[in-house]
C-alpha cells in the first residue's frame, strides 16, 4: 500500500532460503533443508542429555550452543531473515528481541542468584546457625 | 457435568455484590431489550460488532476502557468509605470482601480500564496520522478488541458467580497458591488476563506493524507525529513484556492445576522467582501506559499553542530511550525482598535515570507553550494540569528509587499515591484529552466545553485531595490494604482522602453529564469542516466522522507537519490543492471472526475456571473451527467505486473551500 511495503523480495539480490519467489519448488526446498536441520538439532539435545556420551558438568553448555544453532535456523530459514537492505526492519526487530531477551535472562539470573545467597530456604537457615 | 460449579456459588448471603450484580443484568437487559425491540440489532451487529475498521474498533475499546474506569471507581468509593468508617470499628465490608475488592480494583483499572483507552485511542489516530487506510491486520484488531472483552466479562462475572481473588492486582504466591487460595478468585484472575493478554499482544503486533510498514507516501520516520513514535514505542514494550506476564501466570496456572512446584514453598519451588518475573513485565507495562499518554499531550499541548512541539527530535530520543531503560529497573518493586546493597544498588539508579528521559520531555512540553498563542480549550487543561501533578509523582517516584528510603516508604500508602499521582495524572488524564481532542474526529461534533472544564477542575482537585493525603498518611506509617485500623494519628488524613473521592465524583458525573449534552446538543456542536482545533497532523485532512477509507487520495507528505503544510499553502493560493484523479478502493470486508472467536473464548475461561472439562474442550474446538472458516473464505475486500470515493471527496473539498473564504474574510482587516 506504500512505498515502502511494496518492496518484494525478489527486487533485492539477497534472497533468503525458502523464500518464496517465482519457484515454488526451490521454496519448498528451503522449508525441509530448515525442517531437518531442526529435528537433527533436536536429537542431538535429547541425545547430548541422555546418552552419557558427554562430560557431566558439560552438558548444559552442550545444550546452550545447539539451542542457539537452533535459533540461528529458525530465524534463516523459517522467518526469512537476511542482511539485505529490505531486512532492516526484521533485523532491528531481531536485535531488539535479543537485547531484550538478554536482559531480562541476565537481569533475572544476576538478581536470584543474590536473593538465593541472601534469603535461602529455611531449612538451609537454620542449618547455617547451627 | 458442571465441574466445581453448584447453586452456592453464588453469593445468597452478601447482599451488596448480590444487589450490584442484580441491577447490573437489569440494566444489561434493559438496553439489550431496548436495541432489539428499536430494531438496532442489525446495525449494530453490522456497523460495530462485526466491524474491522480501525476507527470502530478504536471506539469500542475507548467505550470499554471508560465503563471499566466507572467500574474501578465504584470500588475506589467503597475502599475509601469503608476505611473513612473503620477507625476502631469493623466497618461495612468484611475482611474476605475488602481484599476481593482491591484486587478487583487494581485489576479492572489497569487492565480493563487504562489499557483498553490507550489501546482505543492509539487504534483510532495512528492510521489517521499515518495517512494510512486501517492498520495492517484488521480482523486480527477486532478479535483482539473482543478478546479484551471477553477477560473485562470474566472479571465481572466474579462478583455474582464465585469470588475474585483476595490477593492483591498482583497474586503473588503463596498466598495465591491453592493451598492459601483454595477457591475460584485467583483463577478468574488468571484466565481473564491470559484471553486478555492474547488479545493485547496481538493488538501490539498489529500496531507495530502499522506504523513500520504502512505510512503514507513521504512519511519517513522522523516525520511521524511524535504520538506515533510514542505508540510504536509503546507497543514494542506490549510485543516485548506480555510474554513474561503469560509466561509467569501460566507457570502460576501449572502449580494450581497440575500440582507443579514453580512458586510454592515447597518441593524447590521459589517464590521470589514470581516476584521477579512479574515485575520485568509489569515495569514495563507501566511506561506502555504512559507512553501513549506522553504522545496524546505533546500533540495537544503542539495544536493549542499554535507551535510546532519543540525539539521534536529529542522527544523521539527521549521516547526510545525510556522504552530501552524501562527493561532495566524492575527490582525498583522489591528492594526490599533481599537482593542486596549491590543489587539494589545497581537498580535505583537505573530508575533515577529514566527520570531523565521524562525530564527532556517535561522541559520540551514548556518550551512549546513558550511564546505561544495557547487556546485553554478541555484538552489543553488536563495537559496543564498533568504538567504539574506529574512532576510530583515523578518526584516521589525517584525518591522511592533510594533504597534506603524505599525500605521506610514501601507498601505503605506513600507508595499508594506515588502510583496514583503518576497513573492519574499521567495516564487518567491523557485519557480524557485524547477523547475531547479526537472526539469530534470520531462522532463529528465537539463535546461540550463548559461541563468539560468542569469535569477538569473537580477532577483535578479531587486528585489532589484523594492522594496528598496519603502520602502523609504513608510517611506517618499507614501501610496500603488496610481493613481497619486504630491509630488517631491516621484519622485526619485518611477521612480527606474521603472527601477526596466525593470531590472526584463531581468530576465523574460532569464527564457524563458532559457526553449527554454534547448528544443533545450535536447540531450547535457540529464539526463541519474536519479540523475543529486548528490541527497540524494529517487526521484533520479529511472530514469527521472520516469515511471507511479514510483518505479519497493517500496525502504526499513533504515535511514534518504534513496538515499544516497543506494548511497554509491552501491559505496563500487562496485554493486547494487541485482535484486529484480518484481511483476505486479496496477495503476489507467485515467479519464476525473476533466476535465469535470471543464468544468461545469466554465459554472456554470459565469452563477453566469451574473445571467443566467437556466445555473446555468444546470451546477450543469451536475457537479454532472459527479460525479455519475465516481462513478459507476467498472474497476478503469490497470495492468502493472511484464515483463514489469522488462524491465523498468533493462533499469535504465544498466544506473545506468554504472554511477558506470565511478565513480569508477574518484575515482581511489585519
Ligand atoms: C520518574 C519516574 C518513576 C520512578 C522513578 C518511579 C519509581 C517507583 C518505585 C521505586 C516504585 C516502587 C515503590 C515500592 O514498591 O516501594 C514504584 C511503584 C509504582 N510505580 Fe513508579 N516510578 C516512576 C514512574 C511511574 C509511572 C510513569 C507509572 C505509571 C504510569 C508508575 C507506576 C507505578 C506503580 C503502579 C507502582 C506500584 C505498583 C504496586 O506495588 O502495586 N510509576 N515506582
Ligand atoms: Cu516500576
Amino acid at each position: 500500500m506504500t512505498a515502502e511495503s511494496s518492496h518484494t523480495d525478489d527486487e533485492s539480490g539477497d534472497v533468503a532460503p525458502g523464500v518464496e519467489g517465482p519457484n515454488i519448488r526451490a521454496g519448498v526446498q528451503g522449508y525441509l533443508i530448515g525442517l531437518g536441520l531442526a529435528v537433527l538439532l533436536t536429537a542431538a539435545s535429547f541425545y547430548a542429555a541422555g546418552s552419557g556420551l558427554i562430560w557431566g558438568p558439560g552438558i548444559p553448555v552442550a545444550l546452550i550452543v545447539l539451542a542457539i544453532a537452533q535459533i540461528g535456523v529458525h530465524l534463516a530459514f523459517f522467518l526469512h531473515i537476511t542482511t539485505a537492505p529490505d531486512n532492516t526492519n526484521n533485523v532491528l526487530a531481531l536485535a531488539f528481541g535479543v537485547m531484550i531477551v538478554a536482559l531480562v535472562v541476565g537481569g533475572s539470573i544476576w538478581i536470584m542468584d543474590h536473593l538465593n545467597q541472601n534469603m535461602p530456604p529455611m531449612e538451609e537457615m537454620l542449618q547455617m546457625q547451627r | 457435568m458442571f465441574g466445581k460449579l453448584t447453586w452456592d456459588a453464588i453469593p445468597w448471603d452478601q447482599p451488596i455484590p448480590l444487589v450490584a450484580g442484580a441491577v447490573v443484568i437489569v440494566l444489561l437487559l434493559g438496553v439489550i431489550a431496548w436495541v432489539i425491540l428499536k430494531g438496532y440489532l442489525p446495525y449494530l451487529w453490522r456497523e460495530w460488532i462485526t466491524s474491522v475498521d480501525h476507527k470502530r474498533v478504536g471506539v469500542m475499546y475507548t467505550l470499554l476502557g471508560i465503563v471499566m474506569l466507572v467500574r474501578g471507581f465504584i470500588d475506589a468509593i467503597m475502599m475509601r468509605s469503608q476505611q473513612a468508617l473503620a477507625y476502631q470499628a469493623p466497618g461495612y465490608l468484611p475482611p474476605e470482601h475488602y481484599d476481593q475488592i482491591f484486587s478487583a480494583h487494581g485489576t479492572i483499572m489497569i487492565f480493563f480500564g487504562a489499557m483498553p483507552f490507550m489501546i482505543g485511542l492509539m487504534n483510532f489516530a495512528v492510521p489517521l496520522q499515518l495517512g494510512v487506510r486501517d492498520v495492517a491486520f484488521p480482523t486480527l484488531n477486532s478479535t483482539s478488541f473482543w478478546l479484551t472483552a471477553t477477560g473485562a466479562l470474566l472479571v465481572n462475572i466474579s462478583l455474582v458467580v464465585g469470588e475474585f481473588a483476595r490477593t492483591g492486582w498482583l497474586p503473588y504466591p503463596p498466598l495465591s497458591e491453592l493451598a492459601y487460595s483454595p477457591g475460584v478468585g485467583v483463577d478468574y484472575y488468571v484466565w481473564a488476563l491470559q484471553i486478555s493478554g492474547v488479545g493485547t499482544l496481538m493488538s501490539g503486533i498489529n500496531l507495530v506493524t502499522t506504523i513500520l510498514k504502512m505510512r503514507a507516501p513521504g512519511m519517513s520516520y522522523l516525520r511521524m507525529p511524535i504520538y506515533c513514535w510514542t505508540a510504536l514505542a509503546s507497543n514494542l514494550l506490549i510485543v516485548a513484556a506480555f510474554p513474561i506476564l503469560t509466561a509467569t501466570l501460566a507457570m502460576l496456572t501449572l502449580d494450581r492445576y497440575l500440582g507443579f512446584h514453580f512458586f510454592t514453598n515447597t518441593a524447590g519451588g521459589n517464590v521470589m522467582m514470581f516476584v521477579n518475573l512479574i515485575w520485568a513485565w509489569g515495569h514495563p507495562e507501566v511506561y506502555i501506559l504512559v507512553l501513549p499518554a506522553f504522545g496524546i499531550f505533546s500533540e495537544v499541548i503542539s495544536t493549542f499553542s499554535s507551535k510546532p512541539l519543540f525539539g521534536y527530535r529529542s522527544m523521539v530520543m527521549a521516547t526510545m530511550f525510556i522504552c530501552v531503560v524501562s527493561f532495566m529497573v524492575w527490582l525498583h518493586h522489591f528492594f526490599t525482598m533481599g537482593a542486596g546493597a549491590d543489587v539494589n544498588a545497581a537498580f535505583g539508579i537505573a530508575t533515577s535515570i529514566i527520570a531523565v528521559g521524562t525530564g527532556v520531555k517535561v522541559y520540551n512540553w514548556m518550551f512549546t507553550m513558550y511564546g505561544g498563542r495557547i487556546r485553554f480549550a478541555t484538552p489543553m487543561l488536563w495537559s496543564v494540569g498533568f504538567i504539574v501533578t506529574f512532576v510530583i509523582g515523578g518526584m516521589t517516584g525517584v525518591l522511592l528509587a533510594v533504597p534506603p528510603a524505599d525500605f521506610q516508604l514501601h507498601n505503605s500508602l506513600f507508595l499508594v499515591a506515588h502510583f496514583h499521582n503518576v497513573i492519574i495524572g499521567g495516564v487518567v488524564f491523557a485519557a480524557f484529552a485524547g477523547l475531547t481532542y479526537w472526539f469530534p474526529k470520531a462522532f463529528g461534533f465537539r463535546l461540550h466545553e463548559g461541563w468539560g472544564k468542569a469535569a477538569f477542575w473537580f477532577s483535578l482537585a479531587g486528585f489532589y485531595l484523594t492522594f496528598m493525603p496519603l502520602y502523609v498518611a504513608g510517611l506517618l506509617g499507614m501501610t496500603r490494604r488496610l481493613q481497619h485500623y486504630d491509630l488517631a494519628q491516621w484519622r485526619p488524613w485518611v477521612l480527606l482522602a474521603g472527601l477526596g473521592v466525593v470531590v472526584t465524583c463531581l468530576g465523574v458525573a460532569c464527564q457524563i453529564i458532559q457526553l449527554v449534552v454534547s448528544i443533545r446538543e450535536r447540531v450547535e456542536l457540529r464539526d463541519e469542516m474536519g479540523d475543529p482545533w486548528d490541527g497540524r497532523s494529517l487526521e484533520w485532512a479529511t472530514t469527521s466522522p472520516p469515511p471507511a477509507f479514510n483518505f479519497a487520495v493517500l496525502p504526499d507528505v513533504r515535511g514534518e507537519e504534513p496538515y499544516w503544510e497543506i494548511k497554509r499553502r491552501a491559505i496563500e493560493t487562496q485554493q486547494l490543492a487541485d482535484e486529484p484523479e480518484y481511483q476505486a478502493i479496496e477495503m476489507p470486508r467485515n467479519s464476525p471472526t473476533g466476535f465469535i472467536t470471543a464468544f468461545f473464548s469466554t465459554l472456554t475461561g470459565f469452563a477453566l475456571i469451574w473445571h467443566i472439562w467437556w466445555l473446555v474442550v468444546v470451546g477450543l474446538v469451536a475457537a479454532y473451527a472459527v479460525f479455519v472458516w475465516f481462513a478459507w473464505r476467498d472474497q476478503d475486500e469490497y470495492e468502493i467505486p472511484a464515483a463514489e470515493v469522488a462524491a465523498a471527496d468533493r462533499e469535504r473539498r465544498r466544506a473545506r473551500e468554504a472554511w477558506l473564504r470565511a478565513n480569508v474574510r477574518v484575515r482581511e482587516p489585519a
